[in-house]
């Protein structure tokens, strides 16, 4: 009862001052809070020095990084939308927004919802200078979406699922329905060893080194600087 | 801190030397100055512009690019300089902000490229000096609004309904978007015509029509033809009844919907019939009714939604409702001013027509608006004198606010035209933005059938090595999920050869690119046809190895398809001849260590000799329906 109180008095108020404007003619003045707003969240990165003393990249590499990394993001820090915007740019089939969830998940360390220039060059780090067992680990930590320790079956699906939203409507062949699904059956039985429905990063990580290809492939995108 | 504050210490410290005898206490030690060494020279390279200044200067705004050592990023060890690849026009206004301490927005710029700049640079506008900011933030704010013009165009006034769109939604779009489809539109014209016909019948019916026989006097239309014009009424009403009360049932919020505009004049249009309906044939009564009647000229409103330039016309009102308020005010004050000014002058005359001050508020608006009917006229000197200068005033006051509506409406009438130009080369910028994706979505189909062909022959067309790396990236997607990109072509032809109910076991391969999209596919079409065949071999000499994963799988069919669609691993080669019948043989490359299915061993078509042997070596672990591929990332 008393929001409707409220609410009759703010509408009387606001009728009586549409009066008076009218009463006053006065010219559409330039209402202060209409001001531009604007939340210039600006990040600015630790030293080059520290960086390079923390990641496994050279100065040239880090400064390579940092002007790409600035020119899509001038405030110093990707949030979501925008990391999903220059994600999809690579992949102009499909759909890479769910992917692109993912990752951003998996990069933003903090989960404060914004990856900085700090977070963005460890991951990089990790992926392409790092040794066996951290990449394991980060694609690990990728894939265990609610970070218990375990992927379960609903995980990977979810995450396969956002994979093949990537390659868009048309592919060869045809994607079925559950071939998402299907895909993460195969998983599960190559990776859980024991069978108790959830991979943990041994059994990870484990199944990963016994499989030639996956080691192979792994270190296909070192020099990607 | 602004420049001019900095240089001022040393001055304020040295002065501080006054204090020294009054001072109670010793004074505390003057802090060390530990940058000892001489202010350098910064260079810094913008697109090739050099520009110098101290180190001081830059230093002055730690929170911004240049002032921190975010700079040290941009730095090239080679050149001694500060590289950006940025405009160096805007950068002179940047680097000024430096000098001056005032950030000047140039107003040849576009405002978004200012913005942009400022915003690399790590400067927030509201810094910008009092003398450029009137003109940015107007700059800014008619950005804004042409953007949100541009985004309420786009955001598919006219976009297709989506698939699940329930029929009342789809009954609103109907209503307001009438060229959607054709029932909107005929409904559409109906009721226009049904608005013409109601409104002239108002019209006519008070018209004098030639009186019955044996009667003298002249009878107004609707007299004489009551029963017609009653009919004619009762139609209209009916099909509007009809109409908002559709409206009402598909509108997504009833609540909004009954308190626009709009419905509000459909309300009034059609009440008073009904209220007369209701009311009894009584005396007093029916001259309120008669009252109502009036009413029914608002159905010419309901013209609005036929008209946009009606609409126009009312949002100008709208949007000029302060300036008319203000003239209606001022013409208010000067009216009640003159009327009793001319009261007073006149009344001592004999016969004068100024009988009250109400009396002579008719011969000031009269005079104001320079009618001049020449019912009331002043007779003494005073009352002339002030007569004139009332016509005058009343010219001055009416003219003033007429160029501010006028302006609002051409605003108004402006946007309305670029809106309406923009939905017509809709269609073209739709195209060109739908070429433009597809370009690079057969960027990579394209690469592909290049891969394929190409290398040893040297038919590989240049690529930066962003494309390269890009197409790279695709390819292991679909490594990954073991499914090709492909085009709407084929992708439909696809369906259809699905549908028509092959058995179609899904097949990946390497090479059957060739039988894409044309016969002639490349330059090198039999090569292509041996490598392919040499990879099969080597993929299948690596199951000889064991239950080693591969990363794809393997499928040949040989069924009766159209030699556009990518089918066997020996592409439709002309030569090559399908028989029709054969039943599927798969041979799976690949697959899991898991129990072998029966791998039918059919018998392949006579021309890739080599694979033959290897194949029917290996006792392929074979899915036929199911292959089940794995992924690494």
């Amino acid at each position: 009862m008393s929001g409707c109180a409220k609410r009759c008095k703010q509408g009387l108020i606001k009728f009586a001052v549409t009066v008076h404007k009218l009463l006053t003619g006065t010219l559409v003045n330039d209402k202060a809070d209409d001001d531009l707003e604007i939340t210039m969240v600006c990040h600015r990165p630790e030293g080059l020095d520290q960086l390079e003393a923390l990641t496994n990249f050279s100065k040239k590499e880090l400064q390579v990084l940092y002007r790409g990394f600035k020119n899509e993001c001038p405030s110093g820090v990707v949030n979501e939308e925008t990391f999903k915007q220059i994600y999809a740019q690579f992949f102009p089939h499909g759909d890479a927004s769910t992917y692109a969830h993912y990752l951003f998940n998996a990069f933003d360390t903090a989960h404060s919802g914004s990856i900085k220039f700090e977070d963005f060059v460890t991951a990089l780090s990790i992926l392409l200078r790092g040794s066996i067992t951290e990449k394991l680990q980060w694609t690990f930590n990728l894939y265990d979406i609610n970070r218990d320790g375990y992927i379960n079956k609903e995980e990977m699906t979810d995450i396969v699922r956002a994979i093949y939203d990537m390659m868009g409507k048309y592919t060869y062949p045809v994607l079925k329905n559950d071939a998402p699904k299907q895909h993460v059956e195969a998983f599960f039985q190559k990776m859980d060893k024991n069978r108790d429905g959830v991979v943990t990063l041994d059994e990870f990580i484990y199944s990963c080194q016994e499989d030639e290809n996956i080691m192979r492939s792994l270190q296909l995108f070192e020099n990607v600087i | 801190m602004a420049a001019g504050v900095a240089t001022w210490l040393p001055f304020a410290r040295a002065a501080a030397v006054g204090w020294l005898p009054l001072a109670k206490k010793t004074m505390p030690k003057p802090p060390i100055d530990n940058s000892s060494k001489s202010d350098e020279i910064l260079y810094v390279n913008v697109s090739g512009v050099r520009f110098q200044t101290w180190k001081n200067t830059l230093d002055r705004y730690p929170e911004t690019l240049l002032g921190s050592s975010e700079k040290e990023f941009f730095y090239n060890e080679d050149t001694q300089e500060f590289f950006f690849d940025r405009d160096p026009e805007m950068f002179r206004h940047i680097l000024n902000f430096y000098r001056t301490g005032k950030l000047h927005y140039p107003r040849n710029e576009c405002i978004q490229a200012f913005d942009e700049e400022l915003a690399f640079y790590g400067i927030v506008p509201e810094i910008i000096g009092d003398c450029c900011m009137e003109e940015y933030r107007d700059r800014k704010k008619e950005n804004q609004e042409r953007l949100a013009e541009d985004t309420e165009a786009n955001e598919g006034v006219d976009a297709p309904l989506p698939p699940n769109s329930t029929s009342r939604e789809r009954l609103w779009r109907a209503f307001e978007n009438p060229h959607t489809s054709t029932m909107a539109l005929v409904f559409y014209y109906v009721t226009g015509f049904f608005i013409a016909v109601s409104v002239i019948a108002n019209v006519v019916e008070t018209v004098p029509c030639r009186p019955p026989l044996g009667s003298v006097k002249d009878l107004p239309c609707g007299e004489k033809y009551k029963v017609p014009f009653f009919c004619m009424d009762t139609a209209c009403v009916l099909i509007f009844t009809f109409e908002y009360l559709m409206r009402l049932f598909a509108a997504p919020s009833r609540c909004n919907f009954m308190r626009s505009v709009m419905s509000v004049i459909d309300v009034v249009a059609i009440m008073p019939y009904y209220i007369g309906l209701v009311m009894p044939e009584n005396e007093d009564v029916s001259g309120a009714f008669v009252t109502l009647r009036v009413f029914r000229v608002f159905r010419i409103f309901k013209f609005s939604r036929h008209s946009a330039g009606l609409r126009i016309l009312g949002y100008t009102l709208k949007s000029c409702a302060s300036e008319l308020g203000f003239l209606l005010f001022s013409l208010t004050m000067a009216i009640i001013i003159f009327a009793t000014v001319m009261f007073y002058a006149e009344k001592g005359t004999k016969g004068s027509t100024f009988t009250s001050i109400p009396a002579s508020f008719w011969y000031t608006i009269v005079t104001m608006t320079t009618l001049g009917y020449g019912d009331m006229v002043p007779n003494t000197i005073a009352g002339k004198i002030f007569g004139s200068i009332c016509s005058l005033s009343g010219v001055l006051v009416i003219a003033l606010p007429v160029p501010v509506i006028v302006s609002n409406f051409s605003r108004i009438y402006h946007q309305n035209q670029r809106a309406d130009k923009m939905r017509a080369q809709q269609k073209v910028r739709m195209a060109r933005i739908r070429m433009a994706k597809r370009g690079t979505a057969n960027a990579f189909l394209q690469y592909k059938e290049d891969r394929n062909i190409g290398d040893p022959d040297g038919c590989v067309k240049n690529r930066s090595a962003f494309d390269q790396q890009h197409n790279h990236l695709l390819h292991c997607l679909e490594k990954t999920t073991n499914h090709e990109f492909t085009n709407e072509m084929n992708y439909s032809e696809l369906c259809m050869t699905e549908s028509v109910g092959f058995k179609t076991s899904r097949s990946t391969s390497l090479s059957s690119h060739q039988g894409a999209q044309n016969n002639s596919s490349g330059c090198c079409p039999r090569r292509a046809r041996r490598r392919a065949a040499m990879r099969l071999a080597n993929s299948t000499v690596s199951v000889s190895r064991g239950s080693v994963q591969e990363l794809d799988t393997l499928h040949l069919k040989t069924t009766c398809i159209p030699p556009q669609t990518r089918s066997s691993l020996n592409a439709q080669m002309c030569d090559m001849k399908l028989n029709c019948g054969d039943p599927d043989f798969t041979a799976a490359i690949i697959s899991i260590p898991t129990p072998p299915a029966n791998s039918p061993d059919e018998s392949l078509p006579p021309s890739p000799a080599p694979m033959l042997g290897i194949l029917r070596n290996t006792r392929a672990t074979a899915y036929i329906q199911d292959s089940v591929k794995i992924s690494s990332l």
